[in-house]
């Protein structure tokens, strides 16, 4: 078969022992960037892509994808031990990671993100494999109205999440939605919630600064508030045996871990979307999904599972859309492909026809980059665990001082430092008063994006809003956010009925 | 003499600071030269062809050594640039600060006079290339000429033919509006974030027509994805020698996309002919010459005073044709 042919030609390329090499130096260089609060793979990639002149294409592109790689693994690895996210993409694992270590069941919420991530990507990259073309077709079917579609089922699975208060889950959205609204307008330019006229309100609001300081800053003043002073830490406890049983229990997520990588990839090569909205999409799925929706946020590991595989998943998914149309589907692609067209590349159709053994050598080293980062993951496991034995008088200035860094680094403004402080306080408060965060980080996210969708399609339609159900691919989604939203008043009305 | 007695005070009160500042002085009193990592600002998003540009730089900086320290891009793409112009107010006098801009450079502060730019108070680097465009169509439409495609549209009515372009008033809506007077015709014109997306949009019939620039299509055209009527230049494209201008045909409809470098207001004149230097060097360089003439763009360099100059009557032609769009009074 003409696939396997390729594919083993590409194996060939990749364990050449120069790419070999790169391959485990990126995956591993990847691991800590992603896991360092702030440099997220985006950051890694940048920084590094001048190394990569001086080796070959093949090698260079394997080395960087490495890279990427490595760093969705590693971004869970904060999320889950200090409660920030380490990358953008790993914002939703912090939900249930976080409470998982609290427990005492850091090892196992560690051993969940590095396995579905494991799984996310080999499904993206055999998925990949067989299909690359004709999906590179199927993306190419989405206009604005069928992009904005989309975001409404992602939407509607948060509203949808039976176990959460529904009218605090919508404020939530909307403090969300607001939020995302600040900055200049997406189609006109004009100025909009220019707050005391700071120019740092022009750029908008980065969702990574809220979600740092409301799951960062906001998880201290949580912590110390709960525990009045005396924090207690749950003995966590290592050891290469307590690891291997933890992967073996994870065959009990299996379901989680397949669908999400499916939603994930499938996100992934929209050149709309990429790995942070996926993530979200799928926490939101699993949860809506679960027989027990009231777990997730508190310890679930399903909650873990599901946006760590589907990270992965998307991460392939958005090097689709980068090789064969030549846009890219995250910000990290977007260096990817400077780096391309600097090693004389052209992304394109045709790239799969000219550059096969480029492709094919990506595609192999795609493979072995999941395999080696599980490994590598797996053995500094023990290593992470020994950290959170750490005091919390030690620990929470340290968490304190890397969401500063870690808001400041992307953007190099103490504007943000300012609003992650702000946001800290108020991401506390908002505990407090028991409303869900989850929806407000989902909707800083999808909120630009939502509204630029929506304003495109009513521009193509002339203001006609019968053309999200017209068009056959957005009526289809537009059907499963009502059934979304429509899935707790059902299930309220049948408790009702047999309470009778 | 007076020079020298300011070096001495000044290396007294260096003295007095330690020995980091000292030796920053000194290097400062050879030749300037950055003393830590050079924030080279985009006024795009990422992965359009503005920010495409500046990484394909940043590269043949970082390659070929041009510096002696990285520089790091990054995006501020907000509001057409406003958020890069904006920003860039803000660094007046840092010498660690340079900015790759687009036309928006002029039409950005025309239309939103509220972020308070002045593009004359910028320091010019260097311009490094003009851009061109050209009129596509999807390759499975049966339009092949400019007069097939004036029927077309005339046919399709101004509601359904749908025209995509990078932003509202800015170079791919000013291209719209002039192909619209010069030909008598309507069309809905609809805003995306990148070039490369619109370019995606027509591929996938999302779009009747595009101005995209030659680099955002040129993969599209190769597949045989993607057809070109007609080019906005004085004469033919080289990678395209079939085919025709505008003005072959009668139509005065010549519009460029400037990529230059500007720095912040008050940059020392030391450090201005640092940055000029890397960028004459970049224009020199093997890697430049090669991308611009596979992706058809011409090279223009152009620095110093002669730039600003440049910019100023650019500024003032834009002005003219945001208001016969009606976007300014």
């Amino acid at each position: 078969m003409d696939i396997l042919a390729q594919l083993a030609g590409g194996f060939a390329t990749s364990f050449e022992p120069l790419n070999f090499g790169l391959l485990v130096l990126g995956c591993t260089v990847g691991l800590f960037v992603g896991a360092l609060p702030g440099l997220g793979s985006v950051n890694g990639v940048a920084i590094l892509l001048p190394i990569t002149f001086f080796v070959p294409p093949t090698g260079a592109i394997i080395f960087l994808a490495a890279i990427y790689y490595g760093a969705m693994f590693g971004g869970a690895i904060s999320s889950i031990m200090l409660g920030i996210p380490g990358a953008s993409t790993a914002v939703a694992t912090t939900f249930d990671g976080r409470p998982m270590a609290l427990k005492g069941d850091a090892h196992k919420a560690l051993v969940a993100a590095a396995v579905a991530s494991f799984v996310g990507g080999t499904i993206a990259v055999i998925l990949f494999t067989l299909f690359a073309p004709p999906l590179a077709e199927f993306a190419l079917k989405f206009g604005p109205a069928e992009n904005f579609a989309l975001m409404v089922v992602a939407f509607a699975t948060f509203i949808g999440l039976s176990g959460d208060d529904i009218p605090k889950t919508i404020l939530s959205i909307l403090f969300g939605l607001i939020l995302s609204a600040v900055g200049l307008d997406i189609i006109s330019g004009q100025p909009r919630l220019i707050f005391f006229d700071l120019p740092g309100f022009y750029k908008g609001i980065s969702f990574i600064v809220l979600a740092i300081g409301i799951y960062g800053i906001g998880e201290i003043l949580w912590t110390l508030d709960s525990s009045k002073g005396k924090v207690e830490i749950a003995q966590h406890k290592v050891g290469f045996r307590l690891v291997l049983q933890a992967v073996f229990d994870l065959r009990k997520t299996w379901r989680t871990m397949g669908l999400c990588s499916l939603l994930g990839y499938f996100v992934g090569i929209l050149p709309a979307a990429g790995a942070t909205p996926g993530s979200l999409m799928a926490y939101g799925m699993a949860k809506s999904l679960s027989k027990n929706p009231q777990n997730y946020g508190k310890g679930e590991i399903n909650g873990v599972v599901a946006p760590e595989a589907a990270n992965n998943a998307a991460s392939t998914g958005s090097m689709l859309p980068m090789l064969t149309l030549g846009i890219p589907g995250s910000p990290t692609t977007a260096i990817l492909l400077g780096g391309m067209i600097i090693w004389g590349l052209e992304p394109g159709p045709l790239l799969f026809i000219t550059n096969e053994t480029f492709v094919w050598g990506l595609i192999a080293s795609l493979y072995s980059a999941n395999l080696v980062t599980l490994i590598i993951n797996l053995a500094f496991i023990p290593l992470f665990i020994w950290v959170l034995r750490t005091p919390f008088a030690i620990l929470a200035p340290i968490i304190f001082v890397l969401s500063l860094v870690g808001g400041y680094a992307p953007g190099a403004s103490m504007h943000d430092v300012w609003l992650i402080l702000v946001f800290g306080i108020a991401g506390y408060l908002l505990r407090k008063l028991n409303y869900p965060m989850a929806p407000a980080v989902l909707a800083i996210v999808l909120g630009p994006l939502a509204e630029k969708y929506f304003r495109q399609a009513m521009i193509i339609s002339h203001g006609d809003v019968m053309t999200f159900v017209e068009r056959p691919l957005s009526a289809v989604f537009v059907g499963a956010a009502l059934v979304l939203v429509s899935m707790p008043i059902i299930s309220a009305l049948k408790r009702r009925r047999s309470l009778v | 003499m007076r020079k020298l007695v300011l070096k001495s005070v000044s290396c007294g009160i260096a003295l007095g600071l330690g020995l980091g500042l000292i030796s920053s002085m000194q290097t400062a009193a050879a030749e300037w030269k950055p003393q830590k990592p050079v924030e080279f600002v985009i006024m795009a998003g990422q992965g359009g062809g503005a920010d495409r540009l500046a990484r394909l730089i940043q590269s043949i900086i970082e390659k070929n050594d041009f510096s002696n320290q990285p520089f790091i891009p990054i995006n501020k793409g907000g509001g057409s640039g406003a958020e890069a112009l904006r920003y860039l107010k803000d660094k007046a006098g840092d010498p660690h600060v340079i900015m790759a801009t687009l036309n928006s450079l002029y039409t950005t502060p025309l239309r939103n006079p509220g972020i308070g730019v002045n593009i004359e108070e910028y320091t010019p680097i260097a311009r490094l290339a003009e851009d061109t465009f050209v009129l596509w169509v999807n390759s499975e439409s049966d339009i092949k000429t400019i007069d097939d495609y004036v029927a077309a549209v005339k046919k399709a009515g101004p509601e359904k033919w749908v025209m995509g372009g990078t932003g509202t008033g800015q170079e791919d809506s000013l291209v719209t509006a002039m192909l619209q007077k010069a030909y008598g015709i309507q069309m809905t014109y609809v805003p995306f974030k990148g070039g490369g997306t619109v370019a995606k949009n027509l591929v996938g019939k999302q779009l009747n027509s595009t101005v995209n620039n030659p680099s955002e299509q040129l993969g599209f055209f190769e597949a045989g994805r993607s057809r070109p009527i007609a080019a906005f230049t004085p004469e033919r494209i080289g990678v395209f020698p079939d085919v025709p201008t505008f003005k072959e045909m009668g139509q005065d409809l010549v519009y460029f996309m400037q990529r230059s470098v500007v720095a912040p207001a008050g940059m020392p004149k030391d450090a201005q002919d640092f940055y000029v230097d890397v960028f004459r060097k970049v224009n020199e360089s093997k890697e430049w010459k090669e991308y611009t003439s596979k992706k058809a763009l011409n090279r223009a360099f152009l620095t110093g005073d002669d730039l600003m100059a440049y910019f100023v009557a650019e500024r003032e032609k834009h002005r003219v044709l945001l208001k016969e769009m009606g976007e300014i009074k």
